[in-house]
């Protein structure tokens, strides 16, 4: 084994439950995701030599995940075996943040963060952050996770889904609500 | 007059797409007296800027739009 290829072997070994944790997220099914990281890691190991910086790979490596889970959620589609979005979120986001004239209820009212750099290089509040995602119900959080992890417009998040783009704003709107309370809750106090 | 409930759907519906003149004043109007929303309004930001942050994000760089 080349020296490339030792190192390249040792990213992927780091690299794989991160994969594999978030393809989970996505696909919502344990064999699915599975498949995925495998195809992906197969993928990224016959080019893997063709790199040098550490960065460069891993977003590389993420980049093949995202289309074979894009892939897989096709299949799924083909197939029937894929669990449509609940478009009829029986959820009660709203009524329970805020007050029936539309302020916030008091102990859902957001408080400040500090400094958004600073927040970001927090290695707690992405502890939180995947706490609360796993926490989000399941349309919620493939909806947010396709829009805002793997970044797809809301346009062809209806491709992908079959829901309405104005349901997908709706979902949205619900996901940031619950994350920035979930937030809030489980990293300031 | 815009409460906090629907301005949180604007700051949420101006990540997607862009908002009607309308709409842009209510939420202006709304977020300069209301400090609960304008803390909201910088968090919903934030939300939409880590996509290319986590760990696990499989967004590339140049799909990030400035809005
Ligand atoms: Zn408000």
């Amino acid at each position: 084994m080349t020296l490339t290829a030792t190192l390249a072997a040792a990213h992927f070994t780091q690299l794989r439950p991160r994969l594999v944790a978030f393809a989970r997220l996505q696909l919502r099914d344990a064999t699915a995701a599975e498949d995925a990281v495998q195809e992906t890691l197969l993928t990224a190991f016959e080019k893997s030599a063709t790199f040098e910086g550490r960065s460069e790979f891993e977003t590389w490596v993420f980049g093949i995940l995202k289309y074979k889970i894009l892939d897989q959620l096709r299949q799924q589609r083909r197939q029937g075996t894929w669990q449509p979005l609940d478009q009829n979120l029986d959820d009660d986001t709203l009524d329970r943040l805020f007050q029936s004239d539309g302020h916030w209820q008091n102990a859902a009212r957001p408080s400040h963060w500090g400094e958004p750099e600073q927040v970001l290089e927090n290695q707690r509040f992405w502890q939180v952050f995947d706490a609360c995602m796993i926490a989000l119900p399941d349309s919620i959080a493939r909806v947010f996770t396709l829009r805002e992890l793997m970044g797809l417009s809301t346009a062809d998040i209806c491709k992908e889904t079959g829901i309405t783009e104005t349901n997908c704003w709706v979902i949205l709107h619900r996901a940031r609500l619950r994350l920035r309370e979930c937030l809030d809750h489980g990293w300031l106090n | 007059m815009l409460m906090c409930r629907e301005a949180t759907g604007l700051m949420s519906l101006k990540l997607e797409k862009a908002l009607s003149l309308r709409e842009k004043i209510a939420l202006k109007v709304h977020l300069s007296i209301c400090p609960a929303c304008r803390h909201c309004v910088r968090q919903f930001d934030l939300l939409h800027k880590i996509g290319n942050r986590h760990p696990a994000s499989l967004r590339m760089p140049e799909r990030e739009q400035d809005d």
